[in-house]
């Protein structure tokens, strides 16, 4: 996957290490292998691989993790900023 | 079928009911799943006309059994479907059908608990979305194993997809594992949910719901026979998402199929704004002009829809919208040699600028079908692409009408 990369720093993805217990959860769920436990905490080592799928912050015990989850295609966002209600599309 | 090839101890022609059988050898019943009952539903009777459909002991006014049904296993605790491990043509055909847009919010499994082999209580369980080309994936995966499938209602949506949209879910799989009953059917406490699930379903609500734990499957089906050899733990690369060519290929007939209808009144528009010119309408230039612009037209679409998804990586940029500039870059290029000098510049530039707004576009909406995109980066370059692609259409329009006269 390393051959892809979407935009820079755009991804809406925070970790609070103060609050990481290390359970390793984010690690396991993320498809991007965004995290790494390192000292018994989560560490970001590939942020700009993230696509917001949402799968580390809802799976994050301790709420060390948010993302702003969505579908990011086209036509749905378009959908979304004229205010329709929407079918999302995949 | 030849009959005299069966042995008689289930084959009364009589007015019993006719147990179908293995038409090359008439097995033992089979042991494992309690008697004559799980002989495989597909095999030839072994007496009658040839062309006499037997009724097998499953049949009930009202239902159907499905080709991918082998046989059912009896327990104490119900009646499950034995599934198939191989797929049939009729299962291949219908993963291309489904491929092609046909039919594709209809391709569904009925969700509720299926066997893979002979399952028992300490067999493990997996769960698969009810989008049938998931299914599909999972049985034969799961070849050679004996475990339980848990299929949970997804309308029919594949699994990342239905997360994303959160119908595959810690809601649904909890209740799912409550109607079927899942804890009078196993003695262990764990479910294997793949990965890609994750999205949509929170493991710890799903213990706190039902008791059962989730393990985190692989992200791909293939990897499964490696998983189970690894006591059900994933290691890295089972973890990853890939998006090799193979696997943008496959989405290519999706993307075509859905432009096609728009496309179509686009290009009628484009018709008739050809016909404007000197002389207010002129029919014959409507067809001249307009299949030019429209072969452009065209050409952008193929770029957008084709050319883009599976030469992905190798095209220029990041933002999706720039990849389509690119490659409807290349795709009108041959165009480009065999009209040029033969057509008024204005034209070509206009013809070009359709290929490019709507190719750019396409690409810019396959972010959609990609892994990897974050809406948040899509959104980002949909806020300074569509302004352009807009403008260049509008620009295209003018200079198109313009180069008439
Ligand atoms: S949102 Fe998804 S891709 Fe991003 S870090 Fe979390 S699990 Fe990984
Ligand atoms: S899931 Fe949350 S608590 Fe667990 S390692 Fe990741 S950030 Fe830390």
């Amino acid at each position: 996957m390393k051959k892809f990369r979407y935009l820079k720093n755009v991804a809406t993805l925070k970790l609070d290490q103060e609050k990481c217990n290390g359970c390793g959860n984010c690690t396991r769920v993320c498809p991007h292998t965004v995290f790494k436990l390192e000292n018994k905490k989560a560490e970001m080592i590939d942020f700009d691989a993230c696509m917001e799928c949402g799968a580390c912050a809802l799976n994050c015990p301790e709420e060390a993790l948010t993302v702003t989850p969505g579908v990011g295609c086209a036509a749905y966002i378009i959908q979304t900023w004229t205010g329709k209600e929407v079918g999302a599309c995949c | 079928m030849k009959e005299d090839n069966c042995g008689t101890q289930n084959c009364g022609c009589g007015p019993m009911v006719t147990i179908p059988m293995e038409n090359s050898a008439c097995r033992e019943p089979n042991q494992t799943c309690g008697g004559t009952a799980d002989m495989d539903l597909n095999d030839e009777a072994c007496c009658g006309p040839s062309n006499h459909t037997v009724s097998n002991p499953f049949e009930k006014p009202g239902y159907k059994i499905l080709p991918y049904v082998k046989r059912f296993h009896h327990t104490d605790n119900g009646t499950y479907p034995v599934i198939y491990n191989d797929l049939k043509f009729k299962d291949k055909a219908g993963t291309v059908f489904t491929r092609f847009g046909y039919n594709r919010s209809h391709y569904k499994v009925s969700p509720g608990l299926y066997c893979s082999g002979a399952p028992d209580e300490n067999s493990d369980v997996f769960v698969s979305a009810n989008y049938k080309i998931s299914f599909d994936h999972l049985r034969r995966s799961l070849k050679g194993l004996d475990a339980w499938i848990l299929v949970i209602d997804t309308m029919g949506v594949n699994v990342w997809c239905a997360a994303g949209k959160k119908t595959f879910s810690t809601g649904e799989i909890s209740t799912r594992i409550k109607n079927v009953g899942l804890d009078k059917i196993v003695k262990h406490r764990k479910i294997v949910v793949p990965q890609l699930g994750a999205p949509g379903v929170s493991a710890r609500e799903v213990k706190k719901n039902t008791g059962f734990k989730v393990v985190w499957g692989p992200v791909y089906t293939k990897d499964i026979p490696k998983f189970v050899e690894n006591k059900l733990k994933t290691d890295n690369d089972m973890r990853k998402v890939t998006f090799s060519m193979a696997e943008r290929t496959v989405l290519v007939p999706v993307e075509v199929m859905l432009v096609m209808k728009i496309s179509l009144i686009i290009i009628l528009a484009l018709f008739v704004i050809s016909g404007f010119g000197p002389g207010i309408f002129g029919i014959d230039r409507m067809v001249d002009r307009g299949s030019l612009i429209s072969l452009f037209f065209l050409s952008g679409i193929f770029a957008g829809a084709v050319v883009t998804p599976v030469f992905l990586p190798f095209l220029p940029g990041k933002p999706f919208a720039l990849k389509g500039i690119f490659a409807a870059l290349i795709s009108t290029a041959p165009l480009v040699y065999f009209y040029h000098g033969k057509i008024a510049i204005t034209g070509l530039i206009a013809m070009l600028l359709v290929a490019f707004a709507i190719s750019s576009y396409l690409a810019m909406n396959f972010t959609g079908a990609t892994p990897y995109t974050s809406p948040s980066g899509v959104e980002k370059e949909m806020r300074k692409a569509i302004p352009v692609q807009l403008t260049s259409v509008i620009i295209a329009l003018f200079l198109w009408v313009f180069a008439a006269f």
